[in-house]
């Protein structure tokens, strides 16, 4: 026990040593956190868009008004024909083009229904989807508007039996505000982010500096190394994690509904997980640079396939079963189950068992894998 | 310019050294392609729904068939209750319930109105909207289609998605991925290699050689350049044989930007190098300073137009920005050199700078 906690104070030292990396490691998340989570968003914001209107009537115009009084939509241009959309659309100069064709406003009055086209530039994909729905959740508002203002012909006016009355709820999230689901998170990532990194370099380095050597001719034992080795790294991931948490609260001001006792069980089994799989990865490279390609491609497997993007059960069904043997996914949705629904340990209780038997697997990988002697 | 030969070879013969390094450079592109071809995906299917109905009738369980022929959904419980529904969201096996009102076929014989509720996991906006989007939308169908009425005012829309008419992901990121891949192979592999040589001490031995200092330079880079076409190419034939993905405009005109952005990024890699005085800080360094913003900054994933103001103002100098929209400019929409021409000047007017910059950080480590 007294080995270990010498070798812990000696990697206490030589981290602290390092000013220019303390700094880095302790500051790099803050910015990551503060500039991710303003960044991570599919957010659609005003939609330049351009409205080929050859109708000109007090109905198309009235449509256009409406369209400019969301705030979905700013009409950067007006055009009585379509001769210039395939050119706006291929320059981006807009991200959407409404076709209000001829005989639009008579149509309506004669016989009750009229088309419109729509065309969006989807080489962005996401967004082409929710500006969709923006712009006909607008025209069907304007439809509904029409059916009780505009003068019709008789034979055509709305006769309409138990009308729908459907009332919709968004649980968890009413303000939909994305940083709640982002941040918790983020700050996965990012704790994984940098003990991966730290860890993976760690022991090469020792090898690459020749000092490695020092440490196997002293008498501790594998596990003692693999414990020390793992501990300061443990206390310093924590304490990211702790930053994390507060600037997530004070800054972006995430729900905390859950037990946040249950968030922190959470986090110190996963971190025994990735630091394990960092220093696994320090004992079978050779140079700190391989180290940080192998872990560097780790993590970006890890973090893409965790639904920290992009959610789990839109992924095919092979890939939903390999993200189960992804720590980052489970550990990101114990954060978003327990910050944001205010899940119990009845739910996530297994996801943690899990992790701590994958950390368990890990760490016998990484004493298994040292080796004291040179080959 | 026998000894620039001989020096491109040490530098090819270093790169072919290192196999596990080599392998994963080589691997990346073709990895990322299938991940993100295969498992990144933002179309919301399958989504448990849970169906509250207290008197089953002929009308609750036409709707209830509805929506479950439909794949965006899959019934996961038809209860006579609310109760126990809030555990169910919490612990995520419910992500919606439909609650129908009781009597509901009665209703619609006399002409009452339905009041149906829609409860829908919000905790991802995006998700959330869009779930209730589609759940909207079938009830609505259902509707006009059992209900009896006439004449309501229509006003039909026809949407056309133009240049990824199904929205396949693959089709979005593959772009992407061309300049993500193309930053991580070129300048970070240039930044870290020049401060190997440095930090191992043989960049002096280098420096007082007959070579001149632009001479080390580019005879360090152009392996990488060689590399950097290679991870392009194979890209491009993942996603084509994998993906299908189209390539609209001109391959010349897309290899030749490729270039261009190669050696920005090469460029761009020289400078962090000349910068950083360990292998360490020219790793971090390149690694917060570029592979987030490219994957952030850059439109790759995140819209730009989605960013907040200050942020996009910064994704400017983010060189990413530029290639993506040229790579989704040809590839996509077959947009050729008289669309794209203004981020063709940008990428060179980085590339400019990143050279002056970086050839003058090594003269004053010779001064």
């Amino acid at each position: 026990m007294r080995t270990v906690f010498f070798l812990v104070r000696k990697e206490f030292l030589q981290i602290f040593r390092d000013r220019t990396t303390v700094f880095q490691i302790l500051l790099i998340p803050v910015v990551q956190l503060l500039v991710l989570a303003n960044a991570a968003t599919f957010d659609v914001k005003q939609v330049a868009m351009m409205v080929v209107d050859e109708d000109r009537t007090t109905v198309s115009v009235g449509l256009v008004q409406r369209l400019e009084g969301g705030r979905q939509f700013r009409v950067v241009r007006y055009e009585p024909t379509d001769a210039g959309v395939d050119h706006a659309l291929l320059d981006r100069e807009v991200t959407a083009v409404l076709h209000i064709p001829r005989h639009f406003e008579e149509d309506l009055v004669r016989r009750g229904w009229a088309p419109v086209q729509l065309v969006l530039n989807s080489e962005e994909g996401a967004t082409a989807g929710i500006v969709q729905s923006y712009a006909l959740s607008i025209l069907g508002a304007y439809a509904r508007e029409l059916d009780r203002t505009l003068p019709r012909l008789e034979a055509t006016r709305t006769v309409r039996v138990a009308p729908l009355d459907l009332r919709t709820q968004r649980w968890f999230n009413p303000t939909r505000n994305y940083k709640h689901w982002m941040v918790p998170a983020l700050m996965v990532s990012l704790t994984t982010i940098i003990g991966l990194l730290l860890t993976a370099q760690n022991i090469t380095r020792e090898n690459e500096l020749g000092t490695l050597e020092q440490l196997n001719v002293t008498p501790m034992t594998k596990v003692q190394f693999i414990a020390a080795k793992l501990i300061p790294f443990w206390l310093l991931s924590l304490l990211i994690f702790t930053i994390g948490l507060t600037i997530g609260k004070l800054v972006f001001g995430i729900p905390m509904r859950g037990n946040l006792l249950l968030v922190y069980l959470a986090a110190m089994v996963y971190l025994v997980v990735v630091l394990g799989l960092g220093l696994w990865i320090s004992t079978i490279t050779r140079t700190q640079q391989q180290a940080m390609f192998v872990a560097f491609f780790v993590i970006l497997i890890f973090l893409l396939m965790s639904g920290l993007f992009t959610p789990v059960d839109s992924m095919p069904r092979w890939a939903q079963y390999a993200a189960e043997a992804n720590p980052v996914k489970h550990f990101v949705a114990v954060m978003r189950a327990v910050l944001v629904r205010g899940a119990g340990l009845e739910t996530v209780g297994r996801p943690i068992l899990g992790l701590g038997v994958a950390g368990i697997g890990v760490l016998a990988l990484a004493v298994g894998r040292y080796r004291k002697s040179v080959a | 310019m026998r000894a620039f030969l001989g020096f491109v070879r040490k530098e090819t013969l270093h790169l072919l050294r290192d196999r596990q390094t080599l392998a994963i450079l080589l691997l990346f592109p073709v990895v990322q392609v299938l991940i993100f071809g295969f498992a990144v995906r933002t179309d919301v299917e399958d989504v448990a729904i849970a169906i509250v109905d207290p008197t089953p009738d002929v009308a609750t369980l036409n709707l209830r068939e509805r929506i479950a022929a439909s794949d965006r959904f899959h019934i996961v419980g038809v209860t006579t209750s609310t109760r126990g529904l809030d555990a169910r969201f919490r612990d995520g096996s419910v992500r919606q319930a439909l609650l129908l009102p009781t009597d509901m076929q009665r209703r619609i014989g006399r002409g009452d109105s339905l009041s149906l509720q829609l409860l829908t996991d919000g905790s991802d906006p995006n998700t959330g909207g869009i779930m209730q989007g589609y759940a909207t939308a079938i009830v609505d169908r259902w509707y006009r289609e059992v209900v009896p009425q006439r004449g309501v005012l229509r006003i039909e829309t026809q949407s056309r998605m133009r240049y990824n008419p199904t929205l396949e992901s693959a089709h979005l990121f593959v772009p992407g991925l061309v300049a993500f891949v193309l930053t991580i192979v070129s300048a970070l592999m240039t930044a870290i290699s020049i401060s190997r040589e440095r930090e191992t001490g043989t960049m002096e031995m280098l420096l007082v050689s007959p070579i001149r200092p632009v001479a080390i330079v580019a005879g360090k880079v152009i392996p990488y350049i060689v590399l950097g076409f290679v991870s392009v190419l194979l890209v491009l034939v993942a996603a084509r044989t994998v993906f299908d993905v189209p390539l609209r405009g001109s391959l010349v005109l897309l290899l030749a930007e490729s270039g261009l952005y190669i050696i920005t990024a090469l460029a761009l890699g020289v400078v962090i190098s000349t910068k950083a005085p360990n292998q360490r800080t020219a790793m971090i360094a390149a690694l917060a300073g570029l592979l987030l913003p490219t994957m952030i900054l850059s439109g790759f994933i995140f819209p730009i137009d989605s960013l907040p103001r200050p942020l996009q103002l910064l994704s400017y100098i983010v060189p990413a920005r530029w290639f993506l929209v040229i790579v989704r400019g040809i590839m996509l929409k077959g947009a050729g050199l008289a669309t794209l021409w203004q981020e063709t000047l940008v990428l060179v007017g980085m590339t400019l700078l990143f050279l002056v910059r970086g050839s003058r950080g090594l003269a004053i480590r010779l001064g």
